[in-house]
């Protein structure tokens, strides 16, 4: 018999990139922010996040394996994001089982009931954060005071702003560099800036999905505020905008895949952020704005196609 | 609060950060030469781009098939114990769309039979070679272009059998009788060469510009063009040089550096890197006032010109990790792929994968005993590792696909909706506009068969039509 060769459809040739090469990437560009909230929130913070990706990674597998019976792929890191992304939507004072239930219900109802990586319609980290805040809302809105013992809580910048309370008002530094109260993951914008180059130059998101979701913010909160320049630089710095526009509004399976859909999408959750903050009960509006977004997206993708080549000015 | 101010300063600096990544982070400046989309593979050309074309070592025996392109096979006309010379005609076209075949030796027939080729089984002429190369009578040279006529120029190109070199081998002469109603601005030749791996091009661009260039011009005068244009990628900038300096006196041929990214050579993509236009939906390239040449085309039809002899040979690369001595070989059309790897020092090790032509649209054949054709542009070998198709995980919706599509498609929803048997759908998401460059499938984090089943979503759509 002579040598057969294998046979296939072309191309012949694929790139190096992998789904657990991006997820990698996507907790690298998380752990500066992470470092930054267990050093400004402490040991609770750490725990936190520890349970937070633990009952991710272990839901995922025990969903796959036993209840589903599909091969697991807890090795491909999305879990541990989703986990981790949770854990940094949390304040670092919330009971131990707050992170836990919150990664069973993002991982096992938003993921795995809709069909695992790639189905969920939500984002699941902000999906279970909503679910938190229904079930719990003062162990979820207690914060702690960063640098402090165990213990002392205090408001949240975003909570000042909202009650207009300039003379307590944090110093756009400590905003900055996150010295304020908040989420285990939203204090240090800047280092949430640099996670997100990162992720810019390693091709994971385009940066025009989070620029012009702070963007639109920004403009619009500035104009709300009689065109405070002050108050409307803060708003973009504290809470959880730079967590939100750079990791979760960039979420793949819950945005747009075109780049149409996707500048909709992130002015979209830019004008509702600012109306939230502005006029809403809540002092904190990103994560229901990117939620609705998410449930809007199957919408937006229909009317945001391209034109085909050829076909056309549309 | 002069730490404020400071922290603002640091701010408008971010900014400015934030605006260039926006203009730079897809790479994509609009010039002329390129088009929106496309990939950058790597380019794989090292093995042989400084290697000069060799000529390959004469064949005994060749085995030429009647049938090189899609359409219907020529009609023999020799027969067993015929004596055919290099350059005689031994297949007449049974249709307009189709091209001439020749013999590429001289010496006996020793029969007719229906052989294994890259497109299946196809009857095929089998010369025994007398080592003697007699050419034929009817072989001599053309008077210079100036003095022909548009028509005895098509004439020759016909004659000749000259089909597209890049890949497909539709017939030229088809390609240069338009409709009356067509208005042609354009002759462009494509010397992109954007396939990894590949360099037979940019061999002969660089080492015989001067039949490039002639051919060139012979189709403006077929088509009576004024404009002509070469196009070239800027990563081969010898033979851009070579080709300028061929074209130096003809002020209306001009060339094109062309932005290095793949499929740069897609037809419809190259007219609009050039031209600035869009070969409408399901259209030609005549319809943009176009027509696309392979720049071994051109060559083809300048050693016509020059010599009188028909298209019997090429140039082809044979490369990838398997080959002994990659090498740029002229082969004559009827070799059996299995003698010129061996004149390349045979395999360093069993390839698991064999692909005729590039990496991204090539063909992969399960046996090497099979004759070259004249459009067997390279013969790539892959180790049993790189010839696996990797294991497909689930689709993330990362886009990527999207944003890459050179025809502006979204290739998640095609291959989603043809894997659901939901053609209809996958009919209205534009499948039909695909044109099958794979560079989807390359960029698959997930590995998902993409561009496979957006071609089972193509053929499904085009057999009901057929149907309705």
């Amino acid at each position: 018999m002579e040598q057969q060769y294998r046979v296939s459809s072309s191309p012949h040739f694929r790139s190096n990139e992998s789904v657990s090469g991006i997820m990698r990437d996507v907790v690298i560009a998380l752990l500066p922010a992470t470092a930054a909230g267990i050093y400004f929130f402490g040991f609770n913070a750490l725990i936190t996040v520890l349970l937070s990706v633990g009952a991710a990674v272990a839901t995922e597998f025990f969903v796959q394996r036993y209840m589903r019976k599909v091969p697991t792929t807890i090795g491909d890191f999305s879990a541990v994001v989703t986990g981790l992304l949770l854990a940094l939507n949390l304040p670092a004072s919330v009971p131990w089982f707050i992170p836990v239930v919150g990664s069973i219900f993002a991982i096992a109802i938003v993921k795995q009931a809709f069909g695992g990586l790639g189905f969920n319609f939500m984002n699941p980290a902000l999906a279970a954060r909503a679910f938190l805040m229904a079930s719990w809302p003062t162990d979820m809105t207690t914060w702690a005071v960063p640098r402090a013992a165990d213990g002392v809580t205090g408001p949240t910048a975003l909570g000042i702003l909202k009650e207009a309370l300039p003379d307590q008002l944090p110093s756009v530094m400590n905003a900055l560099i996150g010295n304020i109260g908040g989420c285990i993951g939203e204090t240090s914008a800047l280092l949430l800036i640099l996670g997100g180059l990162y992720l810019v130059w390693r091709g994971v998101i385009d940066i025009r999905i989070p620029a012009v979701y702070i963007a639109t913010t920004f403009v619009l909160l500035f104009i709300f505020n009689g065109f405070n320049f002050q108050i409307a630089f803060l708003h973009v710095l504290i809470g959880g905008l730079m967590l939100g526009a750079f990791f979760m509004a960039t979420d793949y399976s819950s945005t747009p895949v075109n780049f149409r859909g996707q500048m909709i999408f992130a002015v979209g959750a830019g004008l509702l952020t600012a109306l939230i903050r502005q006029f809403g009960g809540y002092p904190e509006g990103v994560s229901y704005s990117i939620l609705l977004m998410n449930v809007a997206t199957p919408l937006i993708e229909k009317y945001s196609k391209s034109r085909v080549f050829g076909g056309g000015k549309k | 609060m002069t730490a404020a101010r400071d922290v603002v300063k640091l701010f408008r600096v971010l900014i400015l950060l934030i605006v260039y990544c926006i203009f730079n982070s897809r790479g994509e400046t609009m010039g002329i030469f390129s088009f929106k989309g496309g990939i950058h593979p790597p380019h794989a050309k090292k093995y042989t781009e400084h290697k000069a074309v060799e000529l390959a070592v004469e064949p005994t025996t060749v085995a030429i098939p009647l049938r090189q392109h899609i359409g219907a096979p020529c009609d023999a006309l020799v027969q067993k114990g015929d004596y055919v010379k290099v350059g005689q005609k031994i297949g007449e076209p049974a249709s307009f769309v189709s091209a001439a075949i020749h013999s590429s030796v001289s010496g006996t027939v020793k029969e007719l039979k229906v052989m294994d080729t890259l497109g299946g089984k196809d009857l095929c002429v089998v010369i025994e070679s007398d080592g003697l190369n007699a050419v034929d009578e009817s072989i001599k040279p053309y008077p210079p272009l100036e003095s022909l006529e548009a028509k005895e120029v098509m004439d020759i190109i016909k004659g000749a059998g000259i089909v597209g070199m890049g890949g497909a081998g539709f017939p030229t002469h088809v390609k240069l009788s338009p409709p009356k109603e067509k208005t042609i601005d354009y002759v462009i030749l494509n010397g992109a060469e954007c396939e990894p791996f590949l360099t037979a091009d940019h061999r002969l661009m660089l080492e015989t510009p001067e039949k490039v260039v002639l051919g060139l011009r012979a189709l403006m005068k077929v088509l009576g063009v004024p404009k002509g244009y070469i196009g070239i990628e800027d990563n081969k900038t010898d033979a851009i040089d070579s080709i300028k300096k061929a074209a130096a006196s003809y002020p209306e041929i001009e060339i094109a550096s062309l932005k290095t990214k793949y499929p740069q050579g897609a037809e419809k993509q190259l007219i609009f890197a050039v031209t600035g236009r869009e070969v409408p939906s399901g259209g030609l390239p005549m319809d943009a006032g176009a027509v696309v040449n392979n720049v071994a085309t051109a060559a083809a039809i300048a050693e016509a010109l020059t010599t009188g002899m028909p298209l019997i040979d090429r140039i082809c690369t044979i490369t990838g990790s398997c080959i002994k001595e990659p090498k740029n070989l002229r082969i004559k059309v009827g070799t059996m792929l299995t003698e010129i790897v061996e004149q390349c020092g045979g395999f360093s090790e069993t390839p698991g994968k064999i692909v005729l032509g590039g990496p991204m649209m090539g063909i992969a054949t399960s046996t090497l005993s099979i004759p070259s054709t004249k459009t067997t542009s390279g013969i790539l070998t892959f180790n049993e590792a790189d010839s696996k198709t990797p294991d497909p995980s689930a689709c993330i919706k990362c886009g990527k696909c999207v944003t890459i599509c050179p025809s502006y498609l979204e290739p998640v929803y095609i291959s989603a909706y043809a894997l659901l048997d939901q053609f209809d759908m996958a009919e209205k998401y534009a499948a039909l506009d695909c044109i099958e460059c794979g560079s989807c499938s390359f960029i698959c984090p997930s590995k998902r068969p993409l561009l496979q089943s957006i071609r089972l979503a193509k053929r499904e759509i085009l057999a009901r039509r057929r149907k309705a």
